[in-house]
């Protein structure tokens, strides 16, 4: 592994996203529409903040995912992964340097979730972990998509579904109980839990349980897609 | 003489199909190679190969000494690559786009603004990709190529669509990259292009090498004519025999004023290949 081109690629990455509109708007959308949504609905019984976990959960389960996938079937597509692995760099190295500045990019998001929900001292931190668990789940699934499709437009429909289904079911859950039952076993599911919940009692064995095997399956079909067909 | 490209009796299947019939050729430093043959003649394959993104059925192939399925870091920061679709970064600019394979190569920052000056794209350094017309692309392509200054230099189809100006530059750069010693393999289909700048070719046809030398021997040897063909000023054609009589006639002819051009009847490689294939090139 060399440090030296991780940074290389993620330096290149962030340069191409500032030109990419469509994937710089999936990394702002969320905090934007959480900043304005805090400040301008204020209902009668509505908790404080009540929109800073729901979009968080929906801006985990949507930003890295769909971004991933598509940095990776646009590279695959055009030929330039090919290329920078012709030139000495590593899949892992590619995949570290550009998982490492979605995560950034994606933490940054979580810092305005973060100020918007006022959290401070170790309910700030808890916040930033549990985003983060987020973020990498999210990021391996869209790796696994995008190692799986051929170009990105069979990515973009393919990471869009799976992106509802991560994204909306946490939200739904709160108003249907049967959806409820599904979201418990999502990993998107349990880090809306755990959102919800800051300041209690912590990971509960559950919510554990549901976080590992979802991660396992996660890095199981990564490795599939990876087999399977390569990252080119 | 030391080679730096060795491939020995190469085969390579897909799905029981024979893209590659037991392929052998030598490659030596300094030498500008042309791999020649039609479309799906097995040219990019041989190349993968070469590269390592392939692996062979049969056969042996080295590059630089190694064996290409087990090419390492060392082989591939000495060898450059200008592979048949471009792999450039379209929003990225051309600066930034050598920048990121100058910091992958842990090359100079300097590196860049040499190779853009080499192909005289040093101009447009700060416009996008995707705002370059198909010669500027292929330009700064054969600039990352050779940017970490590459013994081997693989080009896949260099001119392909380009106008015969923008084709002549990338020949001029070839050379002058041959001239520090660097061995170039190239594939096209532009016969013209292959006996400009080839030492040596190959022929190839559905997996096999069909004729392999230098591009001026091989039309020798094909010159069953062996006549002489004088263009006439009033635009008669006159064929004469290569020996004493014609030689006289020859003399006659240009005493009187009459010779507009000498020509030889020797074939052009594309010729030589129909010949040996009953194929064309297109």
């Amino acid at each position: 592994m060399n440090g030296r081109k991780i940074i290389a690629i993620f330096r290149k990455q962030i340069k191409d996203t500032m030109k990419n509109k469509t994937v710089l708007i999936q990394f702002l959308m969320f905090p934007l529409l959480v900043v304005i949504m805090d400040r301008s609905m204020q209902m009668k019984d509505m908790p404080e903040h009540f929109f800073v976990p729901l979009f968080a959960t929906m801006y985990i389960g949507m930003a890295p995912l769909t971004n991933m996938a598509a940095i990776l079937s646009e590279e695959k597509e055009k030929n330039t992964l090919r290329v920078l692995l012709m030139s000495n760099v590593k899949p892992a190295e590619y995949l570290i340097g550009v998982g490492s500045y979605i995560v950034l990019i994606c933490m940054l998001g979580a810092g305005v979730f973060a100020v918007t929900g006022e959290y401070k001292g170790r309910e700030l931190w808890e916040f930033l972990l549990i985003m983060l668990v987020g973020i990498l789940i999210s990021l391996l699934i869209g790796a696994a998509i995008g190692a799986w499709s051929k170009n990105e437009m069979s990515a973009v429909s393919v990471s869009v579904l799976v992106m509802t289904v991560f994204s909306f079911i946490p939200m739904i859950a709160m108003f249907n109980a049967r959806v409820k039952d599904i979201s418990r076993f999502l990993w998107s599911g349990q880090i809306n839990r755990l959102l919800n919940q800051m300041g209690g009692t912590g990971l509960d064995m559950e919510t554990a349980c549901v976080l590992l095997a979802n991660g396992a399956i996660v890095v199981f079909l990564f490795e599939m897609a990876y087999k399977k067909c390569g990252l080119v | 003489m030391n080679s730096r490209i060795s491939v020995k009796n190469i085969v390579r299947e897909f799905d029981g199909n024979r893209v590659l019939k037991g392929i052998g050729i030598q490659i030596g430093e300094g030498e500008i190679f042309g791999m020649l043959g039609p479309s799906g003649a097995g040219k990019t394959t041989l190349i993968k190969i070469l590269t390592g993104q392939l692996v062979q059925t049969e056969g042996e192939a080295e590059l630089l000494g190694t064996d290409t399925r087990r090419l390492t870091d060392r082989e591939y920061s000495r060898i450059g690559m200008m592979l048949d679709n471009t792999g450039v970064y379209e929003r990225l600019s051309c600066y930034d786009n050598l920048l990121l394979f100058a910091r992958i190569y842990g090359l100079t920052a300097e590196k860049p603004e040499e190779a853009l000056k080499r192909v005289g794209l040093w101009e447009a350094k700060n416009r996008p990709v995707q705002k370059l017309s198909k010669g500027m692309k292929q330009r700064l392509v054969l600039a990352r190529a050779m940017m970490n200054e590459p013994t081997v230099l693989f080009l896949d189809e260099p001119t392909s669509g380009l106008d015969p100006a923008n084709a002549m530059e990338i020949h001029k750069l070839i050379k002058k990259q041959r001239e520090k010693g660097t061995t170039v393999f190239l594939t096209t289909h532009n016969m013209e292009e292959a006996a400009k700048l080839c030492d040596h070719v190959a022929l190839l046809c559905e997996g096999s090498i069909v004729e392999y030398g230098n591009p001026k021997e091989i039309c020798r040897r094909y010159n069953h004519q062996n006549k002489i063909r004088l263009s006439l000023k009033d635009g008669r054609q006159v064929l004469l025999e290569n020996n004493h009589d014609g030689a006289e006639k020859i003399y006659d002819c240009l005493k009187d004023g009459l010779v507009e051009a000498i020509h030889s009847t020797e074939p052009d490689l594309e010729t030589v290949f129909m010949e040996l294939t009953g194929r064309s090139f297109e």
